[in-house]
């Protein structure tokens, strides 16, 4: 299997020219992210070091490399599924392609701004599911009306009947994912990420999502997602990234990659 | 275009997203832009802040009784104990309205403080899953404050008419007092917000500060006077400085009938306002990039 720091796949990823192909709509360029983490990670070396960390209550920052350089153009049109391991990578991206996670080094250019759809990315908790929809069309940028208008639409896609009118926090974890991904979906994006969110619902919610995604797809945007179910993505996008340890080990067709995956798990 | 290359070079990437007219992503908005996103964003702000008050208070039985009610109950707690400790020379002169517009105005100020410093580190599900300008939270934290101050202000009127106060014309300086005041207060909420992602203890330390700045706000007792020379004491001083104090005299002035504010006292409100209120929007936006970090 040839790997994309050996030879790309897709050949030239600089591919889809202003001429030929469609139009890009995110080119990630050479992207690092790191975290800080204040963690007692590294065990202290002797009984004072340790008593004095503990009086000053100072912990040590950590620099974790969650990406490591990634390069990668997607267009138009494009469904882009992202696998890896736990912990390569996979939800940092996406953070990163939606702007909420500031790049270290290199660059992420993207036509509008990416809306992210995580299944962990609570709204407010202590709040109706009903005023989580106000205030997540109107987070996105939605006017009163328009909420309004599409208000029935999102419930009913949702699916949660009457929990609607109790707090957030009161729902299970699908139904706090399907909610999410409704309000999300309610608005068309040129760019849409989504983490895992179709991993959560039953098969009806499941079948429901991946329709939405492909008309938001066909609504000449772009959709990245990230999941961990490999049939989900076949299905689903026609190309695959995958992340490896912060790197990008593959990039091209789903089919492909999802084989070569497949191959190095086993 | 290098198609044989096993990796394409920074120029090329850069040099197509030029081409398309792609933006870098993630890179601090200009201060007009800013402001037109925060703009375009003034519906969730007002939204956040409403649907954030209703259900502060849902959960209780009285409700939005609370938010009169606990600073009342403060007002009298404190009342008891300084009107029992304090000697009378010390007292202004209508005590009890004096003390409530003093514990009412503080609490605006002292909300505003502490959930201000929450509005980022206690928001981060939002800030993790949309994108929109941060400055939405801290400011939306302010106006929840307002929409507590309302009924806290027809109970403070009440309390004076109760008290003797007469209905006057003099009322209507509550608008300017109260919008300068907020001004300063939304100041005070973006730096405390920004201040707590730095550094998260500062949270801790609030409290205290919040402490200092009550005992330090007349709120129980009148200025010392003038000394023999005319010159003032250092408490005086302080006094005169502390915005919280200079707000809660613009009050006064405005509700009791024996304690007015000199021009100058408005001068120094107009100051605290609008500088507080400029310098901590530039310092919040300075960092917009930063929230979301942790």
């Amino acid at each position: 299997m040839s790997e994309v720091a050996a030879e790309p796949m897709t050949g030239d990823p600089v591919t889809g020219g202003p001429t030929t192909g469609p139009r890009p709509t995110v080119i990630v360029d050479d992207l690092h992210v790191d975290y800080t983490v204040y963690a007692t990670g590294r065990p202290a070396k002797n009984e004072a070091t340790k008593l004095l960390r503990r009086a000053t209550n100072l912990r040590r920052a950590r620099q974790i490399h969650a990406l490591r350089g990634l390069s990668f153009t997607a267009h138009e049109g494009e469904a882009i599924g992202v696998i890896g391991r736990n912990g390569s990578g996979k939800s940092t991206l996406l953070r990163a392609i939606a702007g909420l996670t500031p790049a270290d080094r290199g660059a992420i250019y993207a036509d509008s701004d990416p809306t992210l759809l995580g299944v962990n990315a609570a709204l407010i908790n202590e709040l109706s599911g009903e005023r989580n929809i106000i205030l997540g069309g109107l987070a996105m940028g939605l006017t009163p009306e328009q909420v309004r208008e599409r208000y029935d639409d999102i419930v009913d896609f949702a699916g949660i009947g009457e929990f609607i009118e109790l707090p957030m926090r009161t729902y299970s974890a699908g139904m706090g994912a399907r909610l999410r991904f409704a309000i999300a979906a309610s608005a068309t994006h040129r760019i849409l990420l989504v983490d895992e969110a179709l991993a959560v619902g039953d098969a009806d919610f499941q079948r429901r999502s991946e329709k939405r995604i492909n008309e938001l797809r066909d609504a000449a945007g772009t959709v990245f997602l990230v999941s961990h179910s490999l049939k989900v993505i076949q299905d689903t996008c026609q190309r695959t990234l995958w992340v490896d340890a912060g790197l990008l080990r593959m990039d091209g067709p789903s089919a492909e990659v999802i084989a070569a995956y497949n191959a190095s798990v086993s | 275009m290098p198609t044989s290359s096993s990796r394409p070079s920074h120029d090329d990437l850069a040099a197509l997203a030029a081409e398309h007219g792609l933006p870098k992503l993630g890179s601090r908005p200009t201060l007009p832009v800013y402001l037109r996103q925060l703009w375009g964003r003034r519906f969730f702000c007002f939204g956040l802040a409403r649907a954030r008050f209703r259900s502060q208070n849902e959960q209780d039985r009285l409700g939005i009784g609370w938010i009169v009610l606990r600073p009342l109950i403060n007002a009298a707690v404190y009342g008891f104990i300084f009107g029992l400790l304090l000697p009378v020379s010390t007292r202004q002169a209508n005590f009890v309205a004096s003390l409530v517009v003093g514990v009412f105005i503080f609490q605006f100020f002292a909300a505003c403080l502490t959930d201000g410093a929450k509005s980022i580190t206690g928001n981060s599900g939002l800030i993790r899953s949309l994108h929109f300008p941060r400055a939405v939270l801290p400011i939306a934290t302010v106006i929840e404050q307002l929409l507590a101050l309302v009924p806290m202000l027809v109970v403070m009127l009440a309390v004076a008419l109760f008290t003797g106060e007469p209905v006057r014309p003099d009322w209507l300086k509550l608008v300017p007092a109260l919008a300068l005041m907020t001004l300063f207060c939304t100041g005070i909420a973006m730096i405390a917000a920004r201040l707590t992602i730095h550094i998260r203890d500062i949270t801790q330390l609030i409290p205290f500060l919040t402490r200092l700045v009550f005992y330090l706000s007349g709120i129980f007792y009148k200025p010392p006077p003038k000394d023999a020379t005319g010159g003032q004491g250092v408490l005086a001083q302080v006094l005169e400085w502390n915005p919280v104090h200079v707000f809660i005299s613009l009050v006064r002035d405005a509700v009791i009938v024996g304690e007015p504010a000199g021009a100058a006292t408005w001068r120094r409100a107009v100051g605290f306002g609008l500088v507080f209120f400029v310098a901590g929007f530039l310092y919040f936006w300075r960092a917009e990039e930063r929230y979301g970090r942790e």
